[in-house]
C-alpha cells in the first residue's frame, strides 16, 4: 500500500486509477488512510458480493475468522477488458509498483 | 541475534519488498546467531573453568532452534494458504462490473472508474487527480482488517 502512495504520480502520469478493495466498511478504511497517508481510492465490499464474483475469497481467512479477500491485482483496459492480472500464492508477496507500471509501459495501455 | 531475528522480520524488513518477500536478511541473522552461540557453548564446554554458561547457552540454543522452525513455517508455509481462485476472472476476459461504496461513501462503478474523469467530490479526496480521462484502472484486492 505505502509502494502504490509512494508510485502515485507515476500511475497519475500514465492515466491510470489505483483502486484498492477489501471488505472493511467505508468509516474503518477512511480512518486508515488518513492515518497512514494514503490516497487513492478504497472501496468497501462489506459482503464480499465483488469479491466473490472475482473468486477471490478467502473463506475465514480473517483475524476472528471472517471471509476476506486473498491478495490479488487486476490491470484493467478502458474497454473494460483485463490485461494482465496477479495472483499471488503467498500474501507476504504481492504485485510491486514497479513491476506494474513495467507492465503498463509494455502493453501499451496509454492512449494518450 | 536469533531471538532478534524473527521479530525484526515483522517490525522492520518487512516494511520493504526487498527484506520481506523472502527473508533473507532474518536468515542472515539466524546464521550469526547460530556461529556465536555454538562457538559460546563449545568454549563453555571445553573450558569450564575459564567461561560460564553450560545450561543458558544449551538452553538458549534451544529457544534459537525453536523459533528459527517457527519463522521457517510462518514465512514459508503458513502465508502460503490462499485458495487456488480457479474461476478469477482472466486476461482477455472482461472484468466483472461492479457497485461499491469508497471511503467517502461515494458510489463508485468500474464502468465509472473506466469513463468519467472523476468520481465524487474530489475536494473531498474522491478519486485524485482525475482531470482527464483515464487510461485504465489498477484493482488491487487487499487482505484488509487494517
Amino acid at each position: 500500500m505505502r509502494g502504490f502512495e509512494q508510485r502515485l504520480n507515476d500511475f497519475a502520469s500514465r492515466g491510470i486509477r489505483v483502486v484498492a478493495i477489501s471488505v472493511d466498511p467505508p468509516a474503518v478504511t477512511r480512518a486508515h488512510c488518513q492515518k497512514r497517508g494514503y490516497t487513492y481510492t478504497f472501496l468497501s465490499d462489506p459482503s464480499a458480493e465483488v469479491i466473490r464474483r472475482y473468486d477471490l475469497l478467502h473463506a475465514a481467512g480473517g483475524p476472528g475468522g471472517q471471509d476476506i479477500s486473498r491478495p490479488a491485482e487486476f490491470l484493467i483496459d478502458l474497454a473494460g477488458v483485463i490485461r494482465w492480472v496477479n495472483l499471488t500464492d503467498d500474501i507476504r508477496v504481492r504485485a510491486r509498483p514497479d513491476q506494474v507500471l513495467h507492465v503498463i509501459d509494455q502493453i501499451g495501455l496509454i492512449q494518450h | 541475534m536469533a531471538l532478534f531475528s524473527p521479530i525484526s522480520y515483522f517490525v522492520l524488513f518487512y516494511r520493504w519488498p526487498l527484506t520481506r518477500d523472502f527473508p533473507w536478511a532474518n536468515y542472515l541473522l539466524f546464521a550469526i546467531g547460530g556461529v556465536l552461540i555454538s562457538s559460546g557453548i563449545r568454549r563453555a564446554f571445553r573450558q569450564p573453568d575459564l567461561y560460564r554458561g553450560k545450561i543458558a547457552g544449551t538452553v538458549l540454543a534451544s529457544i534459537s532452534l525453536l523459533l528459527l522452525g517457527l519463522f521457517v513455517y510462518v514465512t514459508g508455509f503458513a502465508t502460503k494458504e490462499l485458495p487456488a481462485s480457479k474461476g478469477a476472472p482472466g486476461v482477455g476476459t472482461k472484468a466483472p462490473d461492479f457497485s461499491l461504496t469508497d471511503e467517502y461513501g461515494n458510489t463508485v462503478t468500474l464502468s465509472s472508474l473506466l469513463t468519467t474523469a472523476g468520481v465524487g467530490d474530489p475536494s473531498q479526496g474522491s478519486i485524485l487527480g482525475a482531470t482527464t480521462p483515464p487510461n485504465g484502472v489498477i484493482l488491487i484486492f487487499y487482505r484488509g482488517y487494517w
